[in-house]
């Protein structure tokens, strides 16, 4: 899989990202890790040009509410409904569904295991070729909710 | 799938069509078609690059500075109205197969640029360094209305002289403090180089590495032009981009380009043989060696 992992707004806590970018190319998946400090159009461009599968946000900064929904609907103008997101970092309970509804189909926090991202994304992946909604502009509501 | 762009779901002469008008969904889907090698240059018809200087090679090093020094050109080639696309290829794991792509977040202009498209490669640990399919992927920006397209390289090992396989300029970019004057002596990519840059000039050094290089290539006559830049502040780059827009080739690389081409094409065929697994454990168990199964084929 072709996986972006981003950095969006001004958190400059990209140790969890990078954590996981590692884990996810131990997996054997073609990571492309964005930087610091984008911009959610940067980001989407990213996911788009380099014509990700999936696309991972972490946020430690409390800017999730109007970051992740943003570049879920940008995603969606610009072709990209098929790419399948998640997020990370420190995302309180309460946020959660507003995060589920606009098509984020997986919150990690906290104390993931390695394990459990990568079942994550060979779930989403089986899924995705089974012809199921998974992407974020593909509706349905299935969210990752462990196994 | 109800959405977008799919692989399966679009038929490729509507997404080169698409590309070429500008829709970078459909080129990035494109060239990932080209990149598993759904789609051949036969599929899409896209005849072999004329050799015009469209495609660069950009190799030296690790550490040398080409993704920086990519970005400041990138900047420089927008400015004046060009569009470029970059193809740049980072090592996949041996082990796992997995790859951390790293050099787009070099390039601040890969981002925000609507003249720049940038793709990260993973090798996919083809022989050589380079993916079979990057040429492919190059030419189709080149089709798509690219005016050029820089593929950067891994910097290491074999795929430094692989690259004229790809491109049809290569620029090999040095810097300070590598080696005394013994080490421009070495042969290599240095003799296939249409260019080559000293990048860190800021640094001390610089001069006495860009001397060195001018000194051992001046010897073997026709010696490429070595320029000192520092993609770091900037000096140097406009020359060095006026340069690369009408930088004649060198010539004297036509056969290698042919060899290394030879290789990449007979790499792919073995790579894409149905037996391969098959092949692979009776070589593992020893009922054949690799002399015997080659020169078997060979024969066929």
């Amino acid at each position: 899989m072709r996986i972006v992992i981003a950095k969006p707004g001004l958190d400059g806590h990209d140790r969890g990202a990078k954590v996981v970018a590692r884990a996810l190319r131990d997996a054997g998946h073609e990571v492309i890790y964005t930087g610091l400090r984008r911009t959610p159009e940067q980001i989407v461009r990213t996911a788009l040009d380099e014509d990700a599968d999936f696309l991972g946000i972490s946020s430690l900064s409390g800017a999730h509410a109007f970051l992740f929904p943003r570049i879920c609907e940008l995603l969606c103008e610009q072709g990209g409904q098929d790419i399948i997101v998640f997020g990370g970092g420190i995302i309180p309970t309460d946020d959660r569904d507003d995060l589920h509804n606009v098509g984020i189909r997986a919150i990690f926090g906290p104390g993931t295991t390695m394990e459990e991202m990568r079942r994550f994304v060979e779930v989403a992946a089986t899924r995705r070729t089974d012809g199921e909604p998974t992407g974020v502009g593909e509706g349905g509501d299935w969210v990752w909710g462990g196994e | 799938m109800a959405t977008g762009y799919g692989a399966e779901s679009e038929p490729v002469g509507e997404l080169l069509e698409a590309a070429c008008s500008g829709d970078r969904r459909a080129l990035s889907k494109l060239l990932t078609s080209v990149e598993d090698g759904v789609e051949s240059r036969h599929s899409l018809s896209i005849p072999h690059n004329s050799g015009d200087g469209s495609i660069i090679g950009i190799t030296g090093a690790p550490g040398v500075g080409k993704s920086c020094l990519v970005d400041r050109l990138l900047k420089s080639f927008s400015n004046s109205g060009k569009r470029v696309a970059v193809l740049a290829v980072d090592p996949s794991s041996p082990l796992t197969g997995g790859a951390l792509l790293g050099d787009r977040l070099r390039m601040e202009t890969a981002d925000d640029d609507p003249n720049v498209y940038v793709r990260s490669v993973a090798t996919r640990n083809q022989p050589g360094g380079l993916p079979v399919r990057l040429g492919l992927m190059a030419e189709v920006l080149v089709t798509a209305g690219f005016d050029l397209v820089l593929v950067e390289t891994v910097g290491a090992g074999q795929s430094e002289v692989r690259i004229v396989s790809v491109a049809d300029r290569v620029l090999l970019v040095e810097a300070p403090s590598r080696g005394d004057e013994v080490q421009a002596e070495k042969a290599g990519v240095l003799e296939l180089a249409d260019a080559i840059v000293v990048n860190k000039s800021d640094l001390e050094g610089a001069d006495r590495a860009a001397t060195d290089l001018r000194s051992a290539l001046d010897i073997a006559g026709n010696p490429p032009p070595v320029l000192q830049v520092s993609a770091r502040n900037g000096d140097g780059i406009e020359e060095l981009a006026v340069l690369l827009l009408g930088l004649p080739s060198r010539g004297g690389a036509s056969m290698a380009r042919w060899r290394e081409r030879l290789l990449t094409a007979w790499d792919a065929a073995l790579l894409e043989r149905q037996d391969l697994d098959e092949v692979l454990s009776a070589l593992d168990s020893g009922e054949f060696d690799a002399d015997e199964w080659v020169s078997r084929t060979l024969s066929d």
